[in-house]
């Protein structure tokens, strides 16, 4: 199986992901003894958030081949979760992320029911429909949300004790989460479920045909990444510690979809680049001032007209290159 | 061995198949000729599920699987090589033909499948870690037909397996087809080359917007007046 994924995503991606997995587990143990400024540790945090949702976003997308639109919906469901019961009910962070990131499964296998009948432009457009209708909700239900005023007040997540509401102590909680995520999500690719996942994206007729039974590896998919992306929304309501509607907005979907499509559709280690870059961009590009965002979108379209791929990603032309070259070799061989 | 009596299939409202009687004895190459829209496609998905019809029963040695989803039909041994040779592109060659083994668990067995396909397409095997897109027309349909014997078919359903290619490598793909029908497995082979598949073909149906118009042997349809005028071009 291992074989199989190194093939389709190249030998030099796997080599790379084993250097960028060191790298980050060297680096990241020290961060919180470098002396960086809490400005600098809170964007780490966030580039944290934002790799788990990419990651359980790319699974869909990227591996599954179906088009998201409504990733914050998931992701809104497991803050508000753990906002409501760490708030209304003094549970600690372990249990309420854990609820969160269920209830986020279980409207994640919600969602994934119509893509048995919908693909490509109309599904996107009803995970859209159901991004709009959670943040709706949480707009309009003022006994369960406080709608537009927001909960405040969320407690920061503690363990035997220790309190984890410093920067430290969500600096390592963060790291482990998307630590997990990531070997989460790297071991389901490189199994037999992520094979079928990758046999629907490429040809779901033949997949069918092959006896992959589309419609649970499907609704599977839906399911795992609305886990992760509850999984990340609680994480960042005990983050903050105040959570209204408008962090959830379709925006953020496109910002989650942006990473995902930056960093490379069906590549993990893309994605984590990909979140690192979207997060910090808009800072860096602060000295702009008003033309940050256009930059910003500057960017972003150069990207796709030069690299349409992905950071990490391998196109089909690219594949086609490199494979011509070597079917030229062994065609002296072979016919 | 299959046996579909008063199939009636839709895609919506559109009625499709109208009524199809139609049946495959074991080790027969049955073909269905026809012309474009006339069904033939529509049959083979409805054989293996992915399309329920309205009306009728289908059974598969004695079971009934009209309404039988289509991993199961696949384990049972109906495996369908589908039209216009939809292989996995970014998968190589080998991950394809894995892919085929899907539903299969037995691990010796599938390694004899694999050495059975790589005897019948020796170019599979020099070109097995190549990603599949990059094959050639002939050689993905090779591919093709392969993947489908990897879920051990007692009977393959090919669908259209010379669109699109060179004429000499037609007749490699259905002297191949001959081969696997000769190793014990039944075949039911939907074409548009009307000649080619009669002539290698045991008996055929000629279908006509979404009927059944003759049923016979293969030689007396190739020789009959009818389908000689219609589908033959002469």
């Amino acid at each position: 199986m291992k074989t199989a994924l190194d093939n389709l995503k190249g030998k030099s991606t796997k080599n790379s992901l084993k250097i960028i997995i060191i790298i980050a587990i060297a680096l990241s143990l020290l961060v919180p003894f470098l002396n960086l400024s809490s400005f600098v540790i809170r964007m780490i945090i966030m580039v944290g958030i934002y790799i788990i949702l990419g990651l359980s976003l790319n699974l869909v997308t990227g591996f599954a081949g179906q088009l998201s639109l409504g990733h914050a919906a998931f992701y809104a469901i497991g803050a508000y979760t753990s906002a409501i019961l760490s708030t209304r009910f003094e549970m600690s962070f372990f249990i309420t992320a854990l609820m969160g990131a269920l209830l986020a499964a279980f409207f994640g296998f919600l969602l994934g029911l119509p893509t048995l009948k919908l693909e490509g432009a109309y599904l996107a457009i009803v995970t859209l429909g159901f991004c709009e209708i959670v943040r709706i909700v949480a707009l309009n239900w003022m006994g369960l949300t406080r709608g537009p005023m927001g909960i405040p007040g969320i407690p920061a997540p503690s363990i035997f004790g220790i309190d984890l509401g410093t920067e430290v102590g969500y600096y390592f909680l963060i790291y482990i989460l998307a630590a997990a995520t990531i070997i989460t999500i790297y071991r389901i690719v490189n199994s037999r479920v992520g094979r079928a996942f990758i046999a629907i994206r490429e040809d779901e007729l033949a997949a069918q045909s092959m006896g992959i039974n589309t419609t649970m590896y499907k609704v599977l998919a839906f399911t795992i990444a609305a886990f992760f992306a509850g999984l990340a929304g609680s994480f960042y309501a005990h983050y903050v510690t105040y959570i209204d509607p408008q962090s959830f907005t379709f925006d953020e979907s496109i910002q989650i979809l942006s990473i995902v499509i930056l960093g490379g559709m069906g590549s993990i280690p893309g994605t984590i680049i990909g979140a690192l870059i979207l997060v910090t961009a808009p800072e860096f590009l602060r000295s702009l001032q008003d033309y940050r965002m256009v930059m910003y979108g500057a960017v972003l379209i150069i990207m796709m007209l030069t690299r349409p791929q992905g950071i990490m990603g391998a196109s089909k032309t690219k594949i086609k290159r490199n494979k011509l070259a070597s079917s030229k070799i062994s065609n002296k061989g072979g016919e | 061995m299959l046996k579909l009596s008063g199939v009636h299939s839709y895609y919506g409202n559109i009625e499709a198949l109208k009524g199809i009687d139609l049946e495959i004895k074991e080790r027969e190459i049955v073909t269905l000729i026809g012309s474009n829209g006339a069904g033939k496609t529509t049959t083979l998905k409805t054989i293996v599920g992915l399309l329920k019809p309205k009306t009728g029963q289908i059974s598969f040695n004695g079971k009934d699987i009209t309404n039988v989803p289509t991993p199961m039909i696949t384990k049972m041994g109906i495996c369908l090589s589908p039209e216009g040779r939809q292989i996995f592109p970014r998968m190589t060659v080998r991950e394809n033909l894995e892919m085929g083994a899907y539903t299969r668990s037995d691990k010796a067995e599938i390694k004899e499948s694999y050495e059975r396909i790589y005897d019948l397409f020796p170019i599979l095997l020099s070109r097995n870690n190549q990603q599949a897109g990059t094959l050639s027309g002939g050689e993905q349909q090779m591919l093709a037909i392969g993947r489908a014997l990897m879920g051990k078919p007692k009977l393959l359903l090919l669908d259209e397996p010379s669109l699109g290619l060179a004429p000499m490598l037609v007749e490699t793909i259905f002297e191949l087809v001959k081969e696997i029908n000769k190793q014990g497995t039944t075949i039911l082979l939907v074409e548009q080359n009307a000649r080619m598949a009669l002539m290698i073909a045991d008996r055929g149906y000629v279908l006509e917007t979404g009927k059944i118009v003759l049923c016979d042997d293969a030689k007396k349809l190739l020789e009959s007046d009818e389908v000689r005028k219609a589908y033959l071009g002469e």
